[in-house]
């Protein structure tokens, strides 16, 4: 029995394993490689970094692709904008998504409540955004219903705000849910002591409830900033042509330019760049334990 | 609280008469349910007062309402002469130690002691005093710097204690402040709340389920049942002069045994009881009449339990007697608890001191003895 619990275990922990190295550490291995070649016109367009010839083993490691982020403003300057809309994005989402998760957890219909706010999952991301498009372009929803009251029409498409309207309404669900768990949890006498001490309402929010959901507002703010630091779809299809974000940047580089090696440098120095918050968050929670 | 500690009674004795917390009439409902049903009630300044009841009796919803968190329907709550009925918690002179304990986990002992007085606006430097005095109060000068989850159950309770003590609250609001605790460490505490209560002269208002607990600690208490104050008295009047059936039964154990009444003088009242099988005898009046049914309360210490039929004289020193079979011996120890048959299928608990450490000669199972009770043992009941 201890042999076949030991077997299962091992399988359990294999599987998961397995999947991960196969579909997320290979590819990524291969990305760091070609970051370190050079672009070639061929057939994969980019260069070995191995040659045996002679007897004699050449290793060559191009850094030019790194250098050249550093060196050309497009990609500082992109990488800047991405963290900045991706920040501002996470903020109005936590300003949204605290209210209304306080609300569910103290709600009787919290489960109802609940349902709602995954709802939107159920339809598919890309027709999210479409149908942000038929809101907010010239001729649509919001324009024709302004064109009725002889107002407008309002230029929202190709803006920031279309953007941020784009990330917030396609990630709020994911900071409501981290928030509401931990909201959810908070024992109500804490408050009620609070309370008792003499806080009034406002004072205890901000003394008991604020800082005892802080991993929930962490959580939350890292499944919305991450995603939002790499995304392409939203501002490919609301935002302008000017509205330099590094997702954009990397799939020109990919498939305008064919520059794989640069374009995997991109990604790498993004996924670097992503790491760190993460790494801080993490010790930061740690430290609270 | 300007007394000192010398002069004052061992006990927590009230500093006066005068009601320094009022409650009038009060009614709280939820859902149609009356938690709380026209309650009445003065509290003394300085006093330990006890609300003792079962679960849903609407002793918990009394003392919310006290502290703020609850609106009566209807009715009237005072402190110290000011009307609180609809003031909110916050603005309210007294202070609750909650059952949980409610420490808020993510700060300090010393900054959950400070809360309440942050919140006056008190000076940095007061408030490090105050935290000062009460973490010496409760002894726990040295854990200041902790956070509740590194501390026991018992220094929890201690935190929670002092915190509520930080403010000089008119009245300290006690929801089940031992149940935590376990047997020993609720014995030394319930000494050690009455000490720190002594000292500090603060109006205590505890709520308990646990009747050992109210009788330690009160120096009067309020049996709740069915939202409704049932009896408001002093410990041993509580015991030894129930109002009716159910605070005899509540509060500690006792044999009933219904009867009619046969006689009804002055000072004493005879009542047939079929239950017992004989004549019962209660040395005080009562008002009653002749034929009414009546229930006479006897506690297990106070009964005989012999071989022997009683020497006494029924109606005389005897309140009443009867043969039975002893059926049940439960020893612990200081005390043996007897359960006795009557052939009318009552059964009778006597309890009986172990004073002799060798008693070869105690009734054993099965043996057929008397059951009896001095004349002034019972009481009768009418309700």
């Amino acid at each position: 029995m201890t042999w076949l619990w030991r077997r299962g275990r091992a399988l359990v922990v294999a599987a998961p394993v397995l999947w991960l190295g196969l579909f997320f550490l290979m590819p990524f291995l291969v990305v760091l490689r070609v970051s370190f070649a050079e672009a070639v016109i061929a057939r994969p367009p980019f260069s070995e970094l191995l040659d045996w010839a002679d007897g004699l083993l050449t290793v060559t490691l191009n850094l030019g692709n790194y250098t050249f982020l550093v060196e050309d403003d497009l990609y500082i300057d992109a990488y800047l904008n991405s963290i900045r809309v991706a920040f501002v994005s996470t903020l109005i989402c936590l300003v949204i998504a605290y209210p209304m998760a306080l609300l569910i957890a103290r709600s009787k219909y919290r489960n109802l409540l609940l349902m709602l706010v995954i709802l939107p999952f159920w339809t598919s991301f890309l027709l999210r955004m479409y149908a942000l498009i038929g809101l907010m372009s010239p001729t649509g929803f919001i324009n024709s219903a302004l064109a009725l009251a002889g107002i407008g029409p309002i230029t929202m498409m190709q803006t920031d705000f279309a953007v941020y309207a784009g990330i917030v309404t396609g990630y709020l669900p994911l900071m409501i849910l981290p928030l509401y768990s931990t909201l959810e949890k908070l024992d109500e006498s804490l408050l009620e002591a609070a309370h008792d001490l003499g806080a009034k309402p406002w004072k205890a929010f901000l003394t008991v409830t604020l800082p005892l959901s802080a991993p929930g507002i962490l959580a939350g703010s890292l499944l919305v900033f991450i995603p939002a630091v790499g995304e392409f779809v939203i501002p490919a299809l609301l935002g302008g042509p000017d509205q330099l974000m590094i997702g954009k940047v990397l799939w020109t580089e990919f498939f305008n330019n064919r520059d794989w090696p640069l374009a995997s440098a991109v990604a790498i120095a993004m996924l670097a760049l992503l790491v760190a918050p993460i790494m801080f968050v993490r010790n930061a929670l740690g430290a609270k334990e | 609280m300007t007394a000192p500690a010398a002069q004052r009674a061992p006990t927590s004795a009230p500093k006066s008469d005068r009601a320094f917390i009022r409650i009038e009439d009060v009614v709280k409902t939820f859902d149609g349910f009356r938690a709380v049903d026209q309650v009445s009630l003065d509290v003394a300044e300085g006093e330990i007062f006890c609300l003792l009841g079962g679960s849903g009796s609407g002793k918990s919803t009394l003392l919310r309402m006290l502290a703020g968190f609850e609106t009566p329907d209807a009715g009237r709550i005072e402190i110290d002469g000011q009307d609180m009925t609809s003031v909110p918690p916050w603005d309210r002179p007294v202070n609750m130690m909650f059952q949980s304990y409610a420490l808020f986990p993510h700060m300090s002992v010393a900054k959950n002691i400070a809360y309440g007085l942050k919140q006056d606006g008190m000076s940095r430097a007061d408030i490090e005093a105050q935290v000062k005095r009460m973490l010496d109060l409760v002894k726990l000068s040295a854990l200041g710097h902790r956070k509740p989850n590194q501390l026991s159950g018992g220094q929890r309770q201690r935190v929670a204690l002092a915190r509520a003590l930080a403010k000089k609250p008119k009245a300290l609001l006690l929801d089940e402040p031992l149940s935590a605790l376990d047997k020993k460490l609720r014995e030394e505490t319930q000494f050690e709340l009455m000490d720190i209560q002594d000292s500090l002269g603060t109006t205590f208002i505890v709520v308990t389920h646990d009747q050992e607990e109210a009788m330690t600690l009160g120096s009067r208490i309020g049996v709740m049942d069915q939202g409704k104050l049932v009896q408001v008295d002093k410990p041993r009047d509580l015991y030894e002069f129930p109002r009716n059936r159910f605070i005899a039964d509540f509060v500690g154990s006792v044999n009933i045994f219904e009867g009619v009444v046969a006689e009804d003088l002055p000072d004493r009242v005879t009542i047939a009881s079929d239950a017992l099988g004989g004549a019962i005898h209660v040395h005080h009046g009562m008002s009653c009449q002749e034929g009414q049914t009546v229930w006479v309360a006897v506690r297990p210490e106070k009964m005989v339990l012999r071989r022997e039929a009683p020497t006494g004289v029924l109606g005389e020193t005897v309140g009443g007697m009867a043969q039975g079979v002893v059926e049940d011996i439960a020893y612990i120890g200081g005390l043996t608890h007897y359960r006795v048959v009557l052939p009318s299928g009552q059964r009778v608990r006597a309890t009986l001191a172990n004073r002799e450490r060798h008693d070869d000669a105690a009734p054993t199972w099965e043996e057929t003895v008397w059951i009896s009770w001095a004349g002034d043992a019972g009481v009768a009941l009418t309700s």
